[in-house]
């Protein structure tokens, strides 16, 4: 399998403060990888560094082969092929569904509006969300919010989806949902790195489990490794803690 | 005499209104000319002074901000004196009402960029995080996504900080800018009489009103239905 994402050597400091320490990792096409660790590990600034949404101090991101720090890279050209969905959804609140998924087509690709519009409830009809198109996201519950969020990335083809807390923002009852979608994305073989808290849905769906601590990855394996036999303190630590 | 012939001779002589309503009209010309170039460039500005600090390169920041805390803490008229007076030294003559449009036009850009900015950094980082990640540029995310939002938010004191910088074009009479207020105190020295002031306040108000009017058209056009 070749990687279809690969970090070498990342390291990010905000200040004087050395969030990640280095980090290496690499994620094959079509796999569901889940980044979990204790809060303040690094979890999210290193998924934030993927799509260079946080500028890395040192080390290298390829996605697809492609260096992102490289300064020949059109970034903006390859975020399009990096899809991301956010714990607060970030949805656009002055346009409704529909425009906050045919923003990105109309603006970087370029489509023209009825085309976006086309491809745009396609993603939307994906998320179960096609007669919600002209509601404001105000109108919308937090778990539909997010599928839209969802739906935005989606529209784009992307090459692999990076989900930063994407059910944290939610109340229990619409989480479901959400991570239904994820579970069809899934399916259809898109390429995806979590950084979550929800375990069960890691324990069953992940291909693979990194468990960062300190701005560094302490251990990795499949969910029945890392849940079951925890070989790095801190992972043993925070495992027991989930299973308390 | 009543007391109300007596108010009405101070204040609103019919025959003063009558001989002095054409040189206020005129006035109410220059004064509209010049406050619509005063808005039109100090908005323009004062937008396009937030945009470029939206960038974040300090180099160009910093010159940006001196400028806006310098024009914002200058009163008007020592400006409108100074480069009136002064600049001629130089061998620069500027018409009056040219200084009075650039003086005006340069504070209200000061106070424009600031509440443009503070617009712009009321937005939450989420939305640019959002655009930036589907690909779009700086620029892009900045005009359909960041800016629409902000400028929500800046209009109503946008409105009011306009309408005071407006109001100073009466500062032009000091340059001898025929404007309402030099119209006004022209006539009062001729006449002796504050009738031509009251004019003078009649046709602020009649012009300002409906600039607050406006001002509370375009808060409700910009309005969208908020979470």
């Amino acid at each position: 399998m070749s990687s279809l994402l690969e970090v070498r050597g990342l390291r990010k400091s905000f200040g004087g403060t050395e969030i990640l320490r280095g980090i290496d990792f690499s994620v094959a096409a079509q796999e569901l990888v889940f980044v979990i660790g204790p809060s303040g590990s690094g979890k999210s600034t290193m998924l934030r560094c993927c799509n260079r949404l946080e500028e890395p101090t040192a080390g290298h991101v390829f996605v697809d082969g492609v260096d992102l720090m490289a300064p020949s890279t059109d970034i903006n050209a390859m975020r399009r092929r990096i899809g991301m969905v956010f714990q607060a959804f970030n949805l656009y609140p002055h346009m409704t569904a529909l425009g906050n998924v045919t923003l990105a087509l109309r603006k970087v690709l370029g489509k023209p509006r009825e085309e976006a519009e086309a491809i745009a409830l396609a993603a939307l009809d994906r998320v179960g969300l096609k007669e919600k198109a002209g509601n404001y996201p105000s109108e919308l519950s937090g778990g539909q919010q997010q599928r839209v969020a969802i739906a935005r990335a989606l529209s784009l083809e992307p090459k692999i989806m990076l989900f930063d807390e994407p059910t944290s923002a939610l109340d229990p009852e619409l989480v479901g949902a959400v991570l239904g979608v994820m579970r069809d994305l899934k399916a259809a073989g898109m390429t995806m790195v979590v950084v979550s808290h929800e375990m069960r849905f890691a324990r069953d769906a992940a291909d693979r489990i990194v468990f960062m601590a300190d701005g560094q990855i302490v251990e990795q394996g499949t969910p029945a490794e890392v849940f079951g036999n925890p070989q790095h303190p801190r992972a043993r630590e925070f495992v027991a803690e989930l299973s308390r | 005499m009543t007391g109300l012939d007596r108010f009405r001779d101070a204040f609103l002589k019919p025959e003063l209104i009558e001989r002095y309503l054409p040189d206020i009209l005129s006035g109410i010309a220059v004064t509209l000319q010049i406050a619509v170039a005063v808005v039109v460039t100090g908005l323009a500005l004062g937008l396009a002074l937030a945009v470029v600090r939206s960038y974040g390169y300090r180099l160009v920041n910093a010159p940006v901000i001196v400028f806006v805390d310098v024009f914002r803490a200058l009163p008007p008229l020592v400006v409108i004196l100074i480069v009136y007076f002064g600049l001629p030294n130089l061998g620069v003559n500027i018409p009056s009402f040219a200084v009075l449009w650039l003086v005006l036009s340069l504070v209200l850009a000061a106070f424009a960029e600031e509440i443009f900015w503070s617009g712009l950094i009321s937005v939450r980082k989420g939305q640019w995080d959002a655009a930036r990640s589907t690909g779009l540029s700086h620029w892009q995310a900045l005009i359909s996504v960041v800016l629409p939002q902000a400028i929500r938010i800046c209009v109503p004191p946008l409105t009011n900080r306009t309408i005071a910088v407006t109001k100073n074009t009466a500062l032009g009479t000091v340059i001898g800018v025929g404007e309402i207020m030099n119209q006004g105190t022209s006539a009062m020295s001729l006449s002796g009489n504050a009738t031509p002031l009251m004019m003078a306040a009649i046709a602020y108000v009649a012009i300002f009103v409906p600039v607050v009017a406006l001002g509370s058209w375009i808060e409700r056009r910009f309005a969208w239905k908020k979470a």
